[in-house]
């Protein structure tokens, strides 16, 4: 029966204390949100999640499929990207689904069936001072499905659909819209009645069979009293309600938090019941296998502990609610379309060569070797998300960055050769000659409407090295 | 296959120079008339005695037209040159080969760069199109790279290459402040220096070169001819120039602690120059000082000094404008300024001075030596292209 095979999460490491941002607008308020960096996007973070994720699964997916509200491109297909990066081969589809809440919901359904993966990944936010601002989250998740080395088996799904205004924005604009929330929680406690009915019917199990619940939505209050509802009806554990105050809620891309938390917690053979309430009510059971428990890899409340504060007035120039004075420099220049579709394999996928001739391992792949200079004797070679150790270091107070300074090193690859490259979610003060870092897709900044992605270079926590 | 040593088939017989600096009141077209109507009269020459203009570049004009039409030129050959720093030591080069080939009498060089009318910070650079994945790190920054790297090989605390790089600095604006053409006239204090803002790793303000407008110019002729256009001319000893693989941020064996262009071109220079000891037998050396880290690391590739030795030479005085062999006399790119294309012009321009005696209260003592050297690099470590020259005073 198909199912899971992989799965990941990626939670950015930026933490937003709401009781600073609703100081701010003269509020008080508890606990922290996630936020994305400067230089990502749900392009670049899907990338971060689906990369784990692919490397849990034994095979590799016929499709991808990329859910969110907050696109970096409209037009242009999003997915392409994530397909370059993580180098997927040409044959395999890369599709959008968006830009709503229930786009989640959708990828993971499309995935299941096209055995392809659902990359999920969303950055949220409001108006400034605004609750949205404080309680939503920036955050991915990445679900592979597949035949073969399944770790939760799709048992059934059922989908129900209702038109009605519960939240709601029209496309450019900052602040999302809603109606009174009590109006939702009435439409979404029924639509969930009826789609968990659908779906134990559809598998012929009953409320009581059901391991652990977990529930997902943009409206908060029908988000808790349906989840406090599914768990007495079926005494089912696995509250993931409280990531809403570890991340935030992370829109298209929560109900794949709530999906990883369940697997995360479950043993084999659990029955898992996830619920979508976006516009609709979409449920999903998963049966785990004795798979799970030992593929499983780095679990998404483990990927929360290493985190930087983020000060609000830098929030609010991240995310261009302020405009920031710019250097006293040129504008960088956009890069050219065809000159980044001839080198798609290193800008993208972090491919180079290892010299046929004489060894040497080099980045980008190179017509002429460095050191033997053999033409045209080289085989691939992917560093991407590889590890690395920096060589030297720079902090330039002088070039362009949209959040400067730019950071900048030299690394010696694990693979194998170097590059030079920008350092990522460091404290400039605080690198070290010798420290390990993971290469990590970016977006370096946008030109003309062109985001320019490539990988820079993150710490790695300790945890994380010693594995 | 070789390169042929051009030593003493061609001499400098005419030079000129103009103020470097923020020459908001000069356009391009302004600093070449008076770079070159200045070299023109040093050698009692006009327009028409020019067989062929080598035109060196960087970023502020394209093609022989750059310099053809402030001259109001009539249908003389102008090449325009571009190799990054080493702009204006090219077009000399070009030049001198042109009169050794006997394709030409009488050819001149010239250098100039308008950098100031850009309104912008730091060194502008037009740059190919590309797909976005170059580091799009500072010049400075670039070069800071040295500076770790260099402490750890050679096991040399932070504060004395700092104080190293505080003494090259002040140094070459201690010399500028002897140098009525140079942009910052004025001596600078060590406090100063080392309190200035950060700009780039251990690099601050006062580390960086001043990014300036000027131009400069050299007239060569066969060096039989040379005393038909002045009782002094200078004799070419050596020129030579790499470019190298320029992958030395892809190459695990490059250090960042020398400038592998560089130490070749000096191993080439010094053959044809018959230089065994070069730090005994020049009298001086203009070198590319861009950064002071630079000129620290230079003074070992340059064989001024043994390796793991620069900081303790420089800061026991050794390349002071009165040491063992003066290095930047005329206040370097740090205090002189660094018009890009002009800048290799403009150290000809000192050789010339000081070997002829001609430098006043900058005068070096070493001038009786009568070899002097220039040297550029343009681009940063491990991806440069690097020249150098050894001019002299006498035949043989």
């Amino acid at each position: 029966m198909p199912g899971i095979t992989g799965y990941a999460t990626y939670v950015p490491c930026y933490r937003l204390d709401r009781g600073e941002a609703a100081a701010a607008v003269g509020e008080k308020a508890k606990g922290a949100r996630a936020v994305a960096g400067y230089d990502e996007d749900t392009t670049s973070m899907a990338v971060e999640a689906v990369r784990p994720a692919l490397l849990m699964a034994t095979g590799s997916p016929d499709a991808v499929w990329f859910a969110t509200t907050d696109p970096a491109y409209v037009d242009k297909t999003n997915a392409t990207t994530v397909h370059a990066a993580l180098g997927l081969p040409g044959s395999v589809g890369a599709f959008d689904l968006g830009a709503s809440v229930r786009s989640g919901a959708a990828a993971l359904l499309a995935a299941a069936k096209t055995s392809g993966v659902a990359a999920l990944s969303d950055i949220r936010g409001g108006l400034a001072g605004g609750a949205d601002e404080r309680t939503s989250g920036d955050a991915a998740a990445a679900f592979v499905f597949g035949d073969t080395d399944v770790v939760a088996e799709l048992v059934a799904t059922a989908s129900v659909s209702e038109e009605f205004l519960d939240r709601w924005r029209i496309p450019g604009e900052t602040g999302s819209r809603t109606w009174e929330e009590r109006f939702g929680e009435g439409e979404y406690v029924k639509l969930a009645d009826h789609a968990v009915a659908d779906v134990l019917k559809a598998a012929n199990l009953a409320p009581g069979d059901v391991d652990a619940v977990g529930v997902a939505g943009p409206n908060l209050r029908a988000v808790k009293v349906v989840a406090g509802s599914l768990a007495k009806q079926t005494g089912a554990t696995g509250d993931s309600t409280d990531l809403l105050d570890l991340v935030g809620n992370a829109g298209a891309a929560h109900v794949g938090l709530v999906l990883a938390d369940l697997l995360d917690k479950a043993g084999p053979n659990q029955l898992l019941l996830l619920l979508s309430l976006a516009d609709g009510a979409d449920a999903f059971l998963f049966r785990t296998t004795e798979r799970l428990p030992g593929a499983r890899g780095t679990s998404l409340r483990d990927g929360l502990a290493a985190t930087r504060p983020l000060l609000y007035p830098t929030y609010l120039l991240w995310r261009g609610l302020l405009d920031r004075e710019p250097p006293r420099r040129p504008d960088p220049v956009r890069p050219s379309a065809p000159y980044a579709g001839r080198n798609a394999d290193y800008k993208f996928a972090f491919s180079g060569g290892t010299c046929r001739a004489c060894g040497t391992i080099q980045f980008p792949l190179p017509r002429v070797c460095l050191r033997c200079r053999a033409v045209d004797q080289f085989d691939p070679i992917s560093g991407a998300g590889l590890k690395a150790t920096i060589v030297t270091y720079t902090v330039d107070r002088l070039a362009f960055s949209p959040s400067p300074p730019l950071v900048c090193a030299v690394l010696d690859l694990e693979v194998g050769g170097r590059v030079q490259i920008e350092l990522t979610d460091v404290d400039p003060a605080a690198v070290k000659v010798g420290q390990v870092v993971q290469l990590t897709f970016r977006r370096l900044l946008t030109m003309e409407g062109i985001h320019n992605y490539f990988w820079k270079a993150r710490p790695v926590s300790t945890a994380e090295v010693s594995a | 296959m070789a390169i042929h040593s051009l030593k003493d088939k061609v001499a400098i017989v005419g030079i000129g120079c103009t103020p470097f600096g923020e020459r908001f009141d000069k356009s391009l077209d302004d600093l070449i008339v008076d770079a070159v109507t200045e070299t023109w009269q040093s050698a009692g020459l006009g327009p028409d005695d020019i067989d062929a203009y080598w035109m060196g570049v960087y970023a502020s004009g394209v093609s022989g037209l750059t310099l053809s039409r402030p001259l109001r030129l009539d249908n003389k050959p102008v090449t325009r040159v571009e190799n990054m720093c080493a702009t204006g030591s090219d077009a000399f080069r070009n030049a001198c080969y042109a009169v050794a080939a006997g394709a030409v009498d009488v050819a001149m060089a010239v250098g100039a760069e308008k950098l100031k009318d850009t309104g912008y910070a730091g060194l502008i650079s037009v740059k190919p199109q590309d797909d976005g994945t170059r580091a799009g790190t500072s010049a400075p920054a670039n070069f800071s790279f040295l500076a770790p790297a260099y402490q750890a090989k050679y096991g040399v605390d932070a504060d004395t290459f700092r104080a190293a790089m505080t003494h090259v600095a002040w140094k070459n604006h201690a010399n500028g402040a002897l140098n009525s053409r140079a942009q910052f006239k004025k001596e600078v204090s060590k406090e100063t220096i080392e309190k200035a803002a950060n700009i780039a790793g251990q690099l601050g303000v006062f580390d960086c070169s001043g990014v300036a407008d000027g131009a400069a110019a050299a007239i060569v002729v066969r060096a039989e001819d040379a005393h038909k256009y002045t009782d002094k001319p200078l004799y070419v000893k050596a020129l030579s120039l790499a470019a190298g693989y320029a992958a030395g941020q892809n190459d695990d064996t490059y250090d960042y602690t020398s400038f592998p262009e560089t130490v070749r071109c000096a191993e080439d220079a010094y053959a044809q120059a018959g230089i065994t000891d070069p730090r005994s037998q020049l009298a001086l050396a203009e070198v590319h000082d861009c950064f002071t880290p630079t000129e620290i690391v230079l003074m070992e590739d340059l064989g001024f000094a043994a390796r793991g030795t620069a900081c303790k030479e420089v800061l026991a005085g050794a390349f002071d404008r009165d040491g063992d062999l003066p290095i930047n006399p005329d206040g370097g790119l740090k205090s002189f300024g660094h018009p890009v294309g002009a800048s290799g012009l403009r150290m000809l321009f000192e050789c010339w001075t000081q070997l002829r005696g001609e430098a006043g209260e900058r005068q070096v003592k070493t001038a009786d030596r009568g070899l002097a050297l220039t040297h550029n690099l343009g681009g940063g470590p491990g991806e440069s292209v690097a020249f150098v020259s050894v001019v002299g005073t006498e035949l043989g």
